[in-house]
């Protein structure tokens, strides 16, 4: 792969397409309503589809890409010549992505992400699928250090269900809660003096919230993880699709989210926390190479299951409840504390109204923080936190522990996180 | 001894510059005496609530200045082979405890206030937001140090993510 490639031909048309379509939504509202215009009303219209047209194929032109000596390299632009080199051995991840438009056309883009900045990203947009899928396990071949270029060797652990995902959309928190609240809008707010209004808000909001609940089961159908010889594997989309690739030893750390209303169900969503790749802007947070969903639902077995692949056996059932004193400071939350080590990694349960379990490895710790509050100390309980990389909801609070074991966690943390980071430094941690 | 924070006493804690204590104090002193001054002028108008105003400015010294003594002496760092540890904390007593190798970022700032007195801050940032490791009231020459030192433990030790 020495020589220079091109983009596919049709590239432009599916880049263009996001630009021109809206501009032929526009132009062709007043063409349809006068029946027909003027000449050189339509002359300008169709100048102004065929700059964009052009604008398109110019870039296309001036757009060329290769591998040299380790380094992936575009060079891209028309008045402003612009050349990115990246590193092959910085590599995070490569995805491919398939808008709607682009799978119509048997087309994919290549996303390379690496650690950091968003510079940090290279788009290959866009290569045909097959040629897409063959550069992805060759780029996967070069980060490892290989040269042979292998298919991926993929073995499914988990996929997510059809049915599940359209019963547990609605009945999340942020989908739901709206619902009931324009509802209850619609049924007090007609009897009030400015009825109209308030119907016209709770349509408003019903609209909000009905398009949010179609990105995520858009964007969740199909749903699938594997494993590979990389890390794992996850795919999934209706309209547009993606495949992306997750090297284990970027996981910082995993959690099992559990949602009242999900909870009579017995489901569960499984969640890894990424390091690496600042959150853009045109991305929502599960693409943004921060959090990603490894399963969106399912039972809560079958998440934990998942999980083991991952971190190794019984992870997601370790650990013991607090002392019963602990239900005094938190009477809600206390029927869910449970938190414990195990073999390189520490869990915690946490949560009031959803249950949240956080898997953390001791190798990905970032510092250890006691904290006793004023109501802790009357009854000899304490906080440890163990801190991953990343915000401040990232990482495992051991909540509540009797003050002699919170003692005993602190003094022994730091040096068991020192080991388990140097035995993960001399190797990276592969699957078992 | 619950408390872990106390309990290693006997390793030499470093605290931060007494300097912070008169620091802590002028400002609580300087909000007690604007409170004061308001509570003087508003007396003109209407002695009631200046009244008030006076007593609250009175309330505010006292109970600022003994919060602020026992803040102060929360405060201590100590440098261990492998990590930094901080204690703070009165109501909420915390302890961090951060590993050389995990350092990203030592940043040393000192504010108007602080500049005046010949005080800095500093401050010891990893991958995690969530790292709690700020010392203030360091000394200006202690604080170069102390820096000096982070980052070269740091380097000697670095391990990233």
């Amino acid at each position: 792969m020495d020589s220079w490639h091109r983009l596919h031909p049709l590239s432009p048309v599916v880049q263009a397409g996001r630009r021109i379509l809206p501009l032929v939504v526009v132009l062709a509202v007043p063409f349809l309503s006068q029946g027909s215009s003027t000449k050189s009303q339509s002359l300008v219209d169709a100048g102004l589809v065929g700059l964009a047209v052009v604008a398109g194929a110019a870039e296309w032109l001036v757009t060329r890409w290769r591998i040299e000596a380790g380094v992936l390299r575009i060079d891209t632009g028309l008045v402003r010549r612009r050349t990115t080199k990246l590193p092959l051995n910085r590599v995070q991840s490569i995805d491919l992505v398939r808008p709607g438009t682009a799978r119509l056309l048997g087309l994919a883009e290549v996303r390379v992400r690496s650690g950091g900045s968003r510079e940090g990203d290279v788009r290959l947009a866009y290569l045909a699928a097959a040629r897409a899928e063959h550069l992805r396990d060759g780029l996967l071949a070069l980060v490892r250090g290989s040269h042979t270029s292998s298919p991926m060797s993929e073995s499914p652990i988990a996929r997510a269900s059809t049915f599940r995902l359209l019963i547990s959309t609605p009945l999340r928190g942020a989908i739901l809660w709206p619902i009931l609240a324009a509802a209850a809008l619609l049924v007090f707010g007609r009897h009030l003096p400015h009825g109209g209004g308030v119907v016209a808000m709770a349509a408003l909001v019903l609209l909000a919230v009905g398009t949010g609940a179609a990105r995520i089961l858009s964007s969740q159908y199909g749903f699938e993880v594997a494993r590979t010889q990389d890390g794992l594997l996850i795919r999934g989309g209706a309209v547009g699709t993606f495949t992306e690739t997750l090297a284990l030893h970027r996981i910082q750390a995993l959690r099992v989210v559990e949602p009242l209303l999900w909870r009579p169900f017995g489901w569960a969503k499984l969640v890894a926390d990424v390091a690496g790749g600042q959150r853009r802007r045109d991305e929502d947070r599960s693409a943004s190479g921060r959090i990603r969903t490894l399963v969106p639902v399912a039972t809560r077995t079958e998440v934990l299951r998942v999980a083991e692949f991952i971190v190794g056996p019984a992870a997601g059932e370790a650990g013991t409840a607090p002392p019963t004193r602990a239900r005094l400071k938190a009477p809600l939350s206390y029927p869910m504390l449970r938190a414990g080590l195990v073999d390189g990694y520490a869990v915690s349960v946490v949560g009031r109204v959803r249950r949240l379990t956080t898997i953390i490895p001791l190798a990905k710790v970032q510092s250890v923080r006691w904290v006793q509050g004023p109501v802790q100390r009357r009854l000899g309980l304490a906080t440890v936190h163990l801190d991953a990389a990343g915000g401040r909801s990232t990482g495992a609070a051991l909540r509540d522990r009797s003050s002699e074991e919170a003692r005993e966690l602190l003094g022994r943390l730091p040096s068991l996180c020192a080991t388990a980071r140097r035995s993960t430094l001399a190797g990276p941690a592969h699957l078992p | 001894m619950e408390n872990p924070a106390r309990a290693d006493q006997a390793e030499s804690w470093s605290r931060p510059n007494p300097r912070l204590l008169t620091l802590r104090r002028g400002e609580v002193g300087a909000g007690a005496v604007a409170l004061l001054l308001i509570g003087v002028g508003l007396s003109f108008t209407n002695i009631f609530v200046g009244a008030c105003l006076a007593v609250a400015a009175l309330l505010v010294a006292g109970v600022g200045l003994t919060y602020v003594g026992r803040r102060f002496r929360s405060w201590g760092y100590l440098e261990r082979v492998e990590d930094l540890l901080v204690r703070r904390g009165v109501m909420f007593e915390r302890l961090s405890v951060v590993p050389y190798g995990r350092m990203q970022t030592v940043e040393v700032t000192a504010g108007p206030l602080e500049r005046s007195l010949g005080l800095a801050t500093v401050q010891l940032h990893t991958a995690s937001a969530a790292s709690d490791a700020r010392i203030p009231g360091l000394d200006r020459a202690t604080a170069a140090d102390l820096r000096d030192r982070l980052v070269g433990r740091g380097e000697a030790t670095a391990e990233g993510l």
